[in-house]
């Protein structure tokens, strides 16, 4: 057969390498500044964009897709060429492809940073960046699909398997969570409301974390490790059963994530058994990877590529094996809306994805420059502070999750709340400085490595065309006659038990659906009302400056929540939120029935000076809401587009009557903060968010009592 | 609950798809050899003359 000559695309992977470090410090130095936000609001130097609840969305969007997404592409470009013989499907979409995620990102960051954000978890950003975000990703599908269909190896390398299941199950989840309703340029409204929305956030949140941060960087493990370490992975059978484990799997766990919240029960149980059964593919990777270097420990020793993707191996476990132990409803019931599940994530970043990133540079570069490392002490710095950096993030936020909750669940003799909620803050932040000191020094060390890797393509000589040579495929991949189903199933036993799993999964499913049909209706409480018109100015203005992302609106059915907030959250409360507000940590107390505890200046006051009424708090002062003009332009449009998803204002609202009803309220809040000498001027946007917050739980209180005593 | 069942059938309908590739792997015989894959991606051709930065039609 004759041979071919080609070339494998280096540049690509080039500039895909320069993303990741850029992004990589800029996204890690939005998280060193959430950090240390956290004891020290008045970072913020007084401007909204500043503020931590803008600034951590930019750190997670950043991490996660800039930094983190960069690196799947790097490896994903880098690998495949290799493992189908060919070079990219298309230069002209590889930079397509480059560009329209670098511009994506940058879009991000403004917009998130202006305060124009869908309020969704991981999928803050508005329509017109979510219909891009859909075409970047399919023309890399084009361009991976593309490369696979052209490849002139037939067998497909299971790093490839994982590169496929991401593409597939990203562009499902991206669609389908992003279905929202647009208001104007840069605002819409999801289309789930209350707990559908939840259920769909939440599924989407556990897929991106599982297809986003995970298989794809499965993928590259299974690369880059054999090649670092050059011998074979461990088991090639094992990392198969791994991988079409994983991808039936994974999917069904998502509801861990709103364990004991008004979510239907068997929704709860369902993720929880899924997210147990996680437990053995995780860990079957995880020691595939790590009997890899089985009798190589001494090579690992000596190197910097080899130790960092051991400790992401490892990384990895601990992140699953502490996953299904967080979906056990007993320990949510403590972890969750604490520093405990932050923990979780960043062993999971900045061990598994950070260090499994660190790895793949350290090798990659040096490399495509045909050169060797500047300096590998300089890399077992890195290893080192990185590895600290690492330990000081983690385990004061475990120890600061568990202590605080244990707080909060903790009653006096007669039966009352031992503590404030300020008291369990105030204790817990020596544990958040130094959690910023582990960031610190995660962050110094990438700079080593940013500069170190800098040295050493100062020394090299790219080649951006590297020459290859395989054989092209035979047309007809040749087939040993025809035998009967059966009999290869019988010859196979790990296929057998694959079909086995899957026949498992989707049978489960099936029996499900109709449990699912009866008992799945949300009940209605008649009290409960849409909002007015002011009040969901004021919603807007939550969501736009991310008050979500430290108090959340879900009062679970617990006797110290109860106790403290008031009664528990029904699913029926929600129907009128799009999106939802739930929340998933709580920096602050929750608020969803906060209406009606203060006065409408002691709200004023809080949000211009916190400290003022909470002598200690850490929440940041909001002054702009103060000077700010409510848009009451966009009145109109917001209650249409509520219409449109259902929420039932009278026929013909909009037009007029809306804004009448505006100042109207307007008119009673600026009163009430007159009668305590407050002059706010009554069409500040600080009116509206007090309004809302006024009515934050109002509704169940004058609901018979017949409609609240179920779910 | 009208999102779970859009839940249900886009997550159904991706497992589906990859009962698909699973078994048209099988059938293509991608999983009968389970010792050469493994060892053929460490043997990467070594650069034998590599073209500096220009574009070069692919083939
Ligand atoms: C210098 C390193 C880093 C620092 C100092 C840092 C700091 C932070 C802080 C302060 C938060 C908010 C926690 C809270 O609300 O209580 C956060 C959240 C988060 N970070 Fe980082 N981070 C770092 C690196 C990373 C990396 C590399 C990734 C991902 C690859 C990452 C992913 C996330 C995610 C997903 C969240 C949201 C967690 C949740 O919602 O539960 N971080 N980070
Ligand atoms: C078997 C694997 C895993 C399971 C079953 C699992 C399970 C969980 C659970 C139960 C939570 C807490 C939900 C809550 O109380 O709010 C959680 C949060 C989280 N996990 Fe995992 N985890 C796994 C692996 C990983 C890995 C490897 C990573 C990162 C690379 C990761 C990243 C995250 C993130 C980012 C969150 C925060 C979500 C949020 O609240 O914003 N997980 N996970």
């Amino acid at each position: 057969m004759e041979i071919e000559k080609f070339y494998y695309d280096n540049k690509t992977v080039k500039w895909f390498g320069y993303a990741v470090m850029f992004w990589g410090i800029v996204g890690m130095l939005a998280g060193l500044w959430a950090a240390i936000a956290m004891y020290y609001p008045a970072l913020n130097l007084g401007l909204p964009a500043t503020t931590f609840g803008r600034m951590r969305p930019v750190h997670t969007n950043a991490v996660v897709f800039a930094f983190v997404g960069n690196g799947i592409f790097m490896g994903v470009y880098y690998s495949l060429q290799r493992l189908c013989k060919t070079r990219m499907f298309s230069d002209t979409l590889s930079k397509i492809h480059f560009w329209g995620w670098q511009l994506i990102i940058v879009a991000g960051a403004i917009t998130l940073w202006a305060g124009k954000t869908t309020g969704k978890e991981y999928a803050e950003l508005e329509w017109p960046i979510d219909i891009a975000i859909a075409v970047v990703w399919i023309i890399f599908g084009i361009n991976l699909f593309g490369t696979i269909i052209r490849r002139r190896e037939s067998h497909i390398y299971v790093a490839i398997w994982f590169y496929i299941a991401t593409w597939v199950t990203v562009a499902m989840l991206h669609i389908v969570n992003s279905i929202e309703l647009p208001v104007s340029m840069w605002k819409s409204y999801s289309w789930y409301a209350g707990v559908q929305d939840a259920l769909v956030q939440w599924w989407y949140g556990h897929n991106a974390v599982a297809f986003f941060l995970t298989t794809p960087y499965l993928g590259l493990m299974y690369y880059f490790l054999p090649k670092a370490a050059n011998r074979p992975i461990y088991s090639y059978r094992l990392s198969i059963i791994h991988f079409w484990a994983l991808i039936f799997i994974y999917i069904w766990a998502g509801p861990h994530h709103l364990l004991y919240t008004a979510l239907p029960d068997w929704a709860q149980s369902l993720g929880v058994v899924f997210s147990i059964m996680l437990i053995a593919p995780s860990w079957g990777g995880m020691l595939n990877g790590l009997f890899t270097l089985r009798g190589a420990w001494d090579k690992v020793k000596e190197d910097p590529v080899l130790k960092f993707l051991v400790v992401a191996i490892t990384c990895y476990g601990m992140a699953t094996l502490e996953g299904p132990l967080l979906s056990l409803k007993s320990v949510n019931t403590i972890s969750h809306f604490t520093d405990w599940t932050i923990a979780h994530v960043h062993i999971g970043a900045l061990g598994w994805n950070g260090f499994l990133t660190f790895g793949v540079l350290y090798w990659l570069i040096p490399r495509m420059w045909n050169t060797t490392l500047y300096s590998k002490k300089l890399a077992g710095t890195h290893f080192w502070i990185g590895t600290i950096g690492i330990v000081l993030y983690a385990i004061p936020l475990y120890w600061a999750g568990f202590t605080q909750s244990m707080m909060w669940k903790n009653f006096t003799e007669e039966g009352q709340l031992r503590f404030q909620f300020l008291e369990t803050v105030t204790h817990i932040i020596p544990m958040y400085v130094t959690r910023s000191i582990g960031g610190a020094l995660y962050l110094s060390g990438a700079l080593l490595m940013v500069y170190n890797l800098r040295k050493t393509i100062a020394k090299g000589n790219f080649i951006a065309n590297e020459a290859a040579e395989a054989a092209p495929l035979p047309k007809k991949i040749p087939t040993h006659g025809k035998t009967y189903w059966h009999r290869w199933i019988e010859r196979r036993p790990m296929q057998m038990l694959v079909f086995s799993l899957i026949a498992v999964a989707i049978g489960g499913m099936i029996e499900l659906i109709p449990t699912f049909l009866v008992k799945s209706n949300i009940p209605t409480i008649s009290s409960v009302k849409p909002y007015t018109p002011l009040e969901l100015h004021g919603r807007d203005i939550y969501i736009r400056e991310g008050c979500y992302l430290c108090h959340s609106q879900m009062v679970r059915p617990f006797r110290d929540e109860v106790a403290r907030y008031g009664e528990y959250s029904k699913a029926g409360e929600f129907v009128y939120d799009h999106p939802f507000q739930w929340g998933s940590k709580r920096t602050g107390p929750d608020l969803a029935r906060v209406g009606g505890k203060y006065p409408d200046s002691w709200h004023y006051n809080h949000m211009l000076d916190p400290t003022s009424m909470s002598p200690g708090s850490i929440m940041p002062s909001y002054v702009w809401l103060m000077d700010h003009e409510l848009d009451t332009s966009r009145t109109g449009a917001m209650i249409r587009a509520m219409r449109k998803l259902g929420v039932p204002y009278p026929d013909g609202y909009a037009a007029d009557q809306a804004g009448k009803d505006l100042a109207r309220q307007e008119a009673v809040i600026d009163s009430s903060l007159r009668a305590d000498k407050i002059q706010a001027g009554r069409n500040k946007e600080i009116v509206a968010l007090i309004a809302y917050l006024q009515r934050l739980g109002k509704d169940i209180k004058e609901a018979p009592k017949e409609q609240t005593a179920s779910k | 609950m009208s999102a779970i069942i859009l839940l249900l059938i886009a997550s159904l309908s991706v497992a589906v798809v990859f009962l698909g590739a699973f078994i048209w792997s099988v059938k293509h015989h991608q999983f009968d050899d389970g010792f050469s894959p493994p060892r053929r991606i460490l043997f990467d051709d070594p650069p034998v003359e590599n073209i500096p930065d220009q574009s070069i039609n692919k083939k």
